[in-house]
């Protein structure tokens, strides 16, 4: 089924080394437009740096990755920045929440567009018309993706004083004002309870649809990433040790193992 | 919203009109006598030093000890350009504070790279430099001594210390609208976001580098400015212009006044000069009496005055009516009470 949807990403034997230490080697993977896929492990699998080498805050020792942004151009990932790599279309969020705390929410959001301005330097100091209409613009999408996550009326708030689950989702909401075709999220569940994380992974799900944008997520639950993700990498100790439907990779001894230890998979 | 806006921009451009414009009047007729009016003047090229570290501490978010250098630069290229190439003032003013926004980009370039707080040291190191050089091209700088710079400003009794006034006060409130604008719009947002992080600022589009570089180099231009209007309102300057205790006076506003309030440190350093003359009657105690008045603010209020808040002029008009609406409802209420205790009064 894969094969017939164009390939967005491709990461082919990459592989980085800290020091002594190989943190992420030999790591594989294809990504097709509009997927769903989960990258799971382990905590210290990994996961966190193959998000940083995807997303250009950290150069990969060696190996190449690959992407194909909207207009089917090629892009070599390895030594673009990550605003660079934002402005191609590579839109992550951050496990440890990154947000412009003393800034409202909405600004946060309103940075995302930067890169989409329509002003110059000229417009913004002497306020012509056209930096009204860009500012209007913004504004208007703001509140749009605001909205995706019942947030329109925090718009005002500053960010630091949102409560968590909403801090989280703020950041998603800010990774998709950017246009991003692929969207790397990183623990987007982490700290929420289980009802709230249900609720999460139904909009990301309808968030895939509406946006028709890519969605590589990490989670270390596999049983969140079970009922949304197409398909399921498993990382653990740097290493891609399964991969396939969320069924073959549940019921794969290594997998297992790595989960629960050896005695388990027995 | 649009109404809004207008009615908003007439009120603060009424405000400003007559902020310079009443003051030049009444040194004019010298209602307020040439030593208050030298004072307030001053002020107002300390205000712009402010809002030159202010751009780069508190809105770029990095740490600058040489913003007097720029200052320096600012001071020296206005006299050569005017004194040896016979540049009218008002251009060589502008030329001056291009100059010192270029020698903002070439230190910014290697420096702002980094993370960290490199610039701090080589800002540091720049001011000495500046200063140092000063000092000892005695044939262009007039070295130690200084150079003289009559001007209209500094010399004419008559017309010069309310033209200081209009001209200075003028130009400090062209800058303080121009920063608004910028700082309140999508480049300005830029410059915050790396200010805030500049990790999750680089993820989402903005290049960490270049916006450092603009705060930078903007904080530059105005610091330029600043001493472009200094040399001639003195009509003498020192190379000691750019030492390090010049930097950290400037630095002392922004602290003071609340490090990213533009009005905060605009505030803190008119308030702050005239404090310093006000203080002369404790003789050499007030040199005891600053660092006093400095400590307090860091114990009580560490964030600076107004910390990271602007006093708006259209917030407070707001804030008034709204109370008035609410004191007309409470009467309303209160007077219909009464109305009704006066009808049950009669009824009994």
């Amino acid at each position: 089924m894969s094969d017939e949807k164009k390939l967005i990403l491709q990461a082919s034997d990459v592989s980085i080394v800290f020091g002594g230490l190989r943190a992420v080697s030999d790591f594989n993977m294809n990504l097709h437009q509009g997927e769903l896929v989960g990258l799971i492990g382990p905590n210290g699998a990994g996961k966190t740096t193959v998000f940083n080498m995807l997303s250009g805050v950290y150069t990969p020792t060696s190996g190449e990755i690959t992407f194909w942004d909207r207009h089917g151009k090629v892009h070599v990932v390895n030594k673009k920045s990550p605003a660079a790599l934002n402005k191609i279309g590579i839109a992550r969020t951050f496990q440890n929440i990154r947000l412009f705390g003393n800034l409202t929410v909405a600004d946060n959001v309103r940075i995302a567009m930067h890169a989409q301005r329509k002003v110059s330097p000229f417009d913004v100091l002497f306020r012509t018309p056209r930096f009204f209409r860009d500012e209007l613009m913004m504004t208007l999408r703001v509140e749009s993706l605001l909205s995706l996550f019942n947030m329109k009326k925090k718009g005002d708030a500053l960010a630091k004083n949102l409560p968590y689950g909403e801090q989280r989702k703020l950041e998603i909401a800010r990774a998709l004002a950017a246009k991003p075709t692929l969207l790397l999220l990183d623990e987007p569940a982490a700290g929420m309870n289980p009802q709230e994380t249900k609720e999460l992974m139904e909009s990301i799900a309808a968030i895939r649809k509406q946006f028709k944008v890519t969605i590589l997520l990490i989670e270390h639950d596999m049983k969140l990433v079970m009922g949304i993700c197409e398909r399921l990498f498993v990382l653990d100790y740097g290493r891609i040790i399964a991969q396939g439907t969320p069924q073959e990779v549940v019921s794969n001894p290594q997998v297992i193992k790595a989960y629960l230890g050896e005695d388990a998979a027995v | 919203m649009k109404n809004k806006f207008y009615r908003n921009t007439a009120i603060l451009g009424a405000i400003a009109f007559v902020a310079v414009f009443v003051p030049t009047l009444l040194i004019k007729l010298d209602v307020i006598n040439a030593y208050t009016a030298q004072i307030i003047t001053l002020g107002g090229i300390n205000a712009i030093m402010a809002l030159s570290v202010n751009i780069v501490c508190g809105i770029t978010g990095q740490l600058s000890l040489g913003q007097a250098g720029f200052e320096a630069i600012g001071a020296y290229s206005v006299i050569l350009l005017t004194q040896n190439l016979g540049i009218p003032l008002p251009v060589s003013m502008v030329l001056a504070a291009l100059i010192a926004a270029f020698f903002g980009f070439l230190i910014g370039f290697p420096t702002l790279k980094l993370e960290g707080d490199y610039l701090a040291i080589v800002t540091l190191a720049f001011g000495e430099i500046i200063r140092v050089v000063l000092v000892n091209q005695k044939g262009i700088t007039g070295g130690p001594n200084g150079k003289q710079f009559p001007t209209i400003l500094s010399t004419d009794f008559v017309w010069g210390p309310a033209l200081s006034y209009l001209v200075i006060v003028g130009v400090l409130v062209a800058i303080i609208i121009l920063l608004q604008n910028f700082i309140r719009s999508t480049y300005g947002r830029a410059i915050l976001a790396v200010r805030e992080d500049e990790i999750a600022a680089n993820s989402n589009g903005v290049s960490v580098f270049r916006y450092k570089m603009v705060g930078f180099v903007v904080a530059s231009f105005v610091g330029g400015i600043g001493g472009a209007l200094y040399a001639p309102f003195i009509g003498f300057i020192k190379p000691d212009l750019a030492s390090f205790n010049n930097s950290i006076n400037d630095l002392i506003f922004v602290v003071l006044g609340g490090m990213g309030s533009v009005t905060g440190s605009v505030l803190a350093a008119f308030v702050l000069t005239y404090l310093q003359e006000f203080l002369r009657f404790l003789q050499n105690y007030r040199l005891l009496f600053y660092p006093v008045i400095l400590i307090l603010v860091m114990l009580f209020r560490p964030q600076g005055l107004l910390g990271m808040k602007e006093l708006s002029f259209i917030r407070s008009i707001e804030l008034v009516q709204h109370i008035k609406r609410v004191r007309a409802m409470q009467r309303e209420k209160a007077g219909a009470k009464q109305a009704n205790e006066t009808e049950g009064a009669a009824e009994k």
